[in-house]
């Protein structure tokens, strides 16, 4: 699997409900080998679909695993060539684990007693 | 929840409490004191797209993904003392869609005055923005503006054909405001608390919009990795909208045609059918009858979508409504960009009353709305104006067609195979010169031609794509 970069909006430590409500995200590089690497948080001033589409595009993300998204910034974010995962529940790690793993994929809802055992 | 819990005492036998639930018109979730969803209703299931048994046990935030969750919770200030509450919200569903509801919530407490959850329910405003002055536009019968004989004349007929619980088939230009009309029908019904669904037929491809009208099970074809209930299951109790039926393959026709007949849904690859309560409201700018004539729109689906007709008229033949709906939405527009305008200057009104408005009442609003924008004193002046409706204006009759060639060239009105066509027909023209006049204002900068329309950047970008205009 080619180098990734992902980027989720995080409330606390789960994908964030909503994408344009979002006070953070973290950010990571899914190396070709499946390692996570370069994790990282930002924090935004202002929750915003439009501020938040331009951290993905400025950071050149390739995907977005999110929990709800607007249609107009799905099909914004798609034309710019960000593949979104959308509907998503879950902590954000075990998302990270399940994409490296080629695991996910729209509307999945992971709960804490399936976690992937490392 | 796999073992049902059962009601007793109510019949003679007792009942499973979600069966009860299903048949509620409300979408419910009863949660546990950690707001994790117990049971979530078939309402709610197909309001937010997912079933109940995938979200057991999550928090409600995550499933229901409203806009009060991060920082007004309504379960956060509920309590035995104070009853239900009840607060005004959006939330997004899985089909990314956002709509307005109003979440009820109240304890739930055993016979010792124990709390043992909360119970949710949620119920659909309205498939809208929430704008905050989304209230101004609710002006004279639901946001309909006009005095003229013909729209007062559909202002009267309305509320009859919204207390009917029949097909209605809406035509008319585009602009001309099917939307709105098809929206006042389902607010003035008694079906107003139930959704209203919208689909546009002429927006997908033949192989989506079967799967976005009738749903799918998981698996039913690649890429289907969930089941989706589909929009005339999500419109259970409501209205589903059709616009642009004209737009719709033949072979979906025949479906549309079964469902009108026997009310069932059959989702692909499922061996289950749904029955749903759904009322239809189809719309076009298309002569159906011209394409019945040439095959294209079958004459049975024609006669079971034509049950009530009603036919929006062109702006230019509504006389005074022109002068009304200018004056509307600049109201409007200062109200929403924040500015104090007293007006237009006699020059422009002129202007503005002479126009003949191909686009319709979409036109005039975008065209008060770029003027608001542009405007930086207290009156609109000519100046304010899109350039392509001050220019001088000539008939085609007098032109040479080379004279006409010439002017379409100028002004973008050639389509794909080099013919000119009059300017009365191409809105798509219209819209594309306000963005490029915009773009010239801000120098090619996006953000700002998007402030300057008012307009969102990816709206913007929207628009550009549609229009096939190059913006890098």
């Amino acid at each position: 699997m080619p180098k990734k970069k992902v980027l989720i909006p995080l409330s606390g430590d789960d994908v964030a409900p909503r994408f344009d409500l979002a006070p953070e995200v973290v950010l990571a590089t899914i190396e070709d080998d499946g390692t996570i690497m370069d994790e990282r948080a930002i924090v935004l001033a202002n929750a915003s679909a439009e501020v938040l589409c331009r951290v993905v595009l400025d950071e050149k993300t390739d995907v977005v695993v999110c929990g709800g998204i607007d249609d107009e910034y799905f099909q914004y974010l798609t034309w710019k060539k960000v593949e979104v995962i959308d509907s998503v529940i879950g902590p954000y790690m075990e998302v990270l684990l399940r994409l490296a793993a080629k695991a996910l994929a729209p509307g999945d809802v992971i709960r804490p007693e399936n976690t992937t055992r490392v | 929840m796999s073992t049902l819990p059962l009601v007793r005492g109510l019949y003679n036998k007792p009942i499973g409490l979600l069966n009860l639930l299903n048949e509620i018109p409300l979408g419910l979730a009863i949660l546990d004191t950690e707001k994790r969803i117990v049971a979530i209703n078939r309402t709610l299931e197909t309001l937010t797209g997912f079933a109940s048994e995938q979200v057991e046990g999550i928090r409600c935030c995550f499933v229901l993904r409203s806009n009060l969750c991060a920082h007004e919770c309504p379960l956060e200030r509920v309590d035995q003392l104070s009853g239900a509450l009840s607060v005004q919200g959006n939330i997004v569903n899985k089909s990314r869609q956002r709509l307005q509801v109003r979440i009820t919530t109240s304890v739930i407490e055993n016979g010792d005055g124990q709390v043992l959850g909360f119970l949710e329910a949620v119920e659909i405003m309205s498939a809208v923005s929430d704008r905050p002055d989304a209230g101004v536009e609710s002006l004279a019968l639901k946001g309909l503006v006009g005095s003229s004989s013909q729209i007062q004349r559909i202002f009267q007929i309305l509320p009859v054909i919204a207390l009917t619980d029949s097909s209605v088939l809406i035509t008319g230009q585009t602009g001309t405001g099917k939307d709105l009309v098809a929206e006042t029908i389902h607010r003035l019904s008694d079906r107003a608390k139930g959704p209203f669904i919208k689909v546009n037929c002429g927006a997908l491809p033949e192989s989506l919009l079967e799967s976005e009208l009738f749903g799918y099970e998981k698996g039913a074809f690649t890429g289907a990795v969930t089941s989706k209930p589909g929009r005339f299951r999500m419109a259970h109790n409501g209205v589903l909208y059709l616009t642009e039926i004209g737009d719709l393959p033949l072979s979906l026709q025949v479906k549309l045609l079964s469902f009108l007949d026997d009310k069932t849904v059959h989702p692909l690859g499922s061996s289950r059918t749904y029955t749903v309560d759904v009322r239809v409201i189809a719309a076009t700018h298309r002569n159906l009858e011209e394409m019945v004539k040439k095959e294209k729109f079958r004459q049975d689906l024609l006669f079971r979508l034509n049950v009530i007709r009603l036919h929006l008229p062109p702006l230019a033949e509504r006389g005074t409504d022109v002068r009304i709906l200018l004056d509307h939405f600049l109201k409007l527009f200062c109200v929403r960009f924040g500015k104090m305008l007293k007006g237009f200057s006699q020059d422009a009104h002129k202007i503005l009353l002479d126009y003949s408005y191909p686009g319709n009442v979409r036109e005039l609003r975008n065209i008060v709305e770029y003027a608001v924008n542009f405007c930086d004193g207290q009156l609109i002046h000519t100046r304010h104006l899109p350039q392509y409706i001050t220019a001088p204006t000539e008939t085609f009759e007098n032109l040479t067609s080379e004279d006409i060639a010439n002017k379409a060239q100028r002004r973008d009105l050639l389509d794909e195979t080099g013919d000119v066509m009059p300017p009365s027909l191409d809105w798509a023209a219209v819209e594309k010169r306000l963005i490029l006049e915009a773009m010239t204002k801000a120098r090619g900068r996006r953000g700002k031609a998007a402030a300057l329309l008012g307009w969102g950047r990816s709206t913007l970008w929207r628009k550009m794509k549609k229009l096939g205009i190059q913006g890098k």
